[in-house]
């Protein structure tokens, strides 16, 4: 079979990327792995209106499973900062909804699809890659001179076209997540709890849905002591007042790459969403990332398929194209990772007495130099946001 | 090499995009391990459940 373009995976990357490729009129063919796009999810499902809407993605209302209005965080203590208001009204999603909608307006726009089908090779011969796929009608070769890599955190097209795109153990969290129905908490909000004993140098999110609620942790193994499962697992201990009476209906694991340092493109080849590790270091959310390089891979790939060159040096504007928006806002972001993973509990209560819920927001809109005023002012912290902080 | 508990792997994925000899696959529901596996124990320490036996 030969195609313009094959897509590997059907995730929220792969299907924007394979939709507007098709929209461009490009001969597109999306192969998943799994039998049914969508489970087992690898997510808490959070995003928020406004990113989706900065990339006119309108969710079907089906794939929404609650709208909420802000965040809670809470600083080991408990003690509480809430951020609400304008910019911090989200969505929690129903993924396996939300993923087929995807593919189905992908479909329409004249994308074609195969499911339980799966990648198992690729080569490069005479400029164009040739795939070998197998799926229930035995296998076959597709030859494409565009392959999209949206294969997520375990990404085989990234090392098929001798990209670095290798995760490393410092920089992935360990995630671990229950979906649990009747948690007693306030459904308008999405709540995070933070503290070395809680989720050493990650965070617990409990993120409400329509008649049940994701509940899970990322923790990076360095600080660990156990599995990021058992974590979980002592913290609904310790929360009778939320878990008392819940029980799971679902339980998830995953790697959630907190690093971006993938090279996105080879020839013939442009890496999206999570296969290029495109995630928000501070808070771990791939979805609005993912989508957005999708975008842009779809355009620019589209064009050079329209001129005939899918050489590294032409797909390389993708790349620029993405660091033009994401290249200072995420070196600002992990700055502010390494600082606080540095924090001790006494620290977080710290910042929860001296931040209030819009300084948060700032915070992880990239823009650091009111909180490092703020943070310079208490003694305690200063060495820390010196070394981390300040260049 | 490694060894997979299959009654206890959550089929995420996370080991495979750690893997520095590209050993493991996730083949939908069914993770598996190749010969190239040098038992370098990071997979071991990334799983969420403890799924992976080796050298840690």
């Amino acid at each position: 079979m030969k195609v313009d373009c094959l897509v590997v995976g059907a995730g929220p990357a792969g299907s924007v990327t394979a939709g507007d490729l098709a929209r461009r009129g490009v001969e597109t063919l999306v192969v998943e792995k799994k039998a049914e796009i969508g489970p087992p999810k690898r997510c808490a499902e959070g995003v928020s209106q406004r990113s989706l809407e900065a990339l006119g993605i309108n969710p079907h209302p089906h794939s929404i499973a609650r709208t909420i209005t802000g965040a809670a965080l809470y600083a080991p203590s408990g003690k509480q900062v809430v951020m609400e208001g304008q910019g911090m009204e989200g969505y929690v999603l129903e993924r396996k909804i939300f993923e087929k909608h995807l593919a189905s307006q992908a479909i329409q726009a004249g994308a074609r699809y195969m499911v339980k089908t799966q990648v198992l090779d690729m080569q490069r011969v005479n400029g164009a890659w040739e795939a070998q796929i197998r799926g229930l009608e035995g296998t076959e070769t597709v030859t494409a001179d565009l392959v999209i890599g949206a294969d997520g955190v375990e990404s085989k097209v990234g090392r098929w076209a001798g990209l670095k795109s290798l995760n490393r153990l410092t920089d992935y969290h360990s995630g671990f997540q229950y979906e649990m129905a009747n948690v007693s908490v306030n459904e308008s909000y999405i709540h995070l709890f933070f503290g070395r004993e809680v989720a050493p140098l990650g965070y617990v999110w409990v993120f409400p849905k329509a008649f049940s609620a994701n509940v899970g942790l990322g923790i990076l193994e360095r600080e660990a002591r156990m599995r990021s499962h058992q974590y979980l697992k002592r913290f609904i201990a310790n929360h009778p007042e939320m878990f008392a009476r819940a029980s799971p209906i679902e339980v998830n694991g995953g790697g959630i790459p907190v690093n971006h340092f993938t090279d996105m493109v080879a020839d013939g080849v442009m890496l999206v969403g999570d296969a290029a590790q495109l995630v928000n270091p501070i808070h771990g959310g791939g979805i609005v990332r993912a989508m957005h390089s999708a975008q842009m891979a779809a355009e620019v790939g589209a064009s050079a398929l329209r001129e005939g060159d899918l050489s590294r040096d032409r797909l390389l504007s993708y790349r620029r194209q993405w660091d033009q928006v994401y290249e200072d806002k995420t070196a600002q972001l992990l700055k502010l990772r390494f600082f606080l993973e540095k924090l001790e509990d006494k620290d977080f209560e710290l910042l929860a007495d001296i931040l209030d819920g819009a300084d948060i927001f700032e915070l992880t809109q990239a823009r650091l130099s009111f909180f490092i005023k703020k943070v310079l002012k208490r003694p305690s912290l200063l060495g820390l946001a010196k070394k981390y902080l300040t260049d | 090499m490694v060894v997979v508990n299959h009654y206890q792997c959550l089929h995420c994925g996370g080991c495979v995009g750690l893997c520095p000899v590209n050993a493991l696959t996730l083949y939908e529901l069914h993770l598996e391990v190749s010969e190239a596996c040098t038992e370098c124990g990071i997979c071991v320490k990334f799983c969420p459940v403890g799924a992976l036996e080796g050298t840690p």
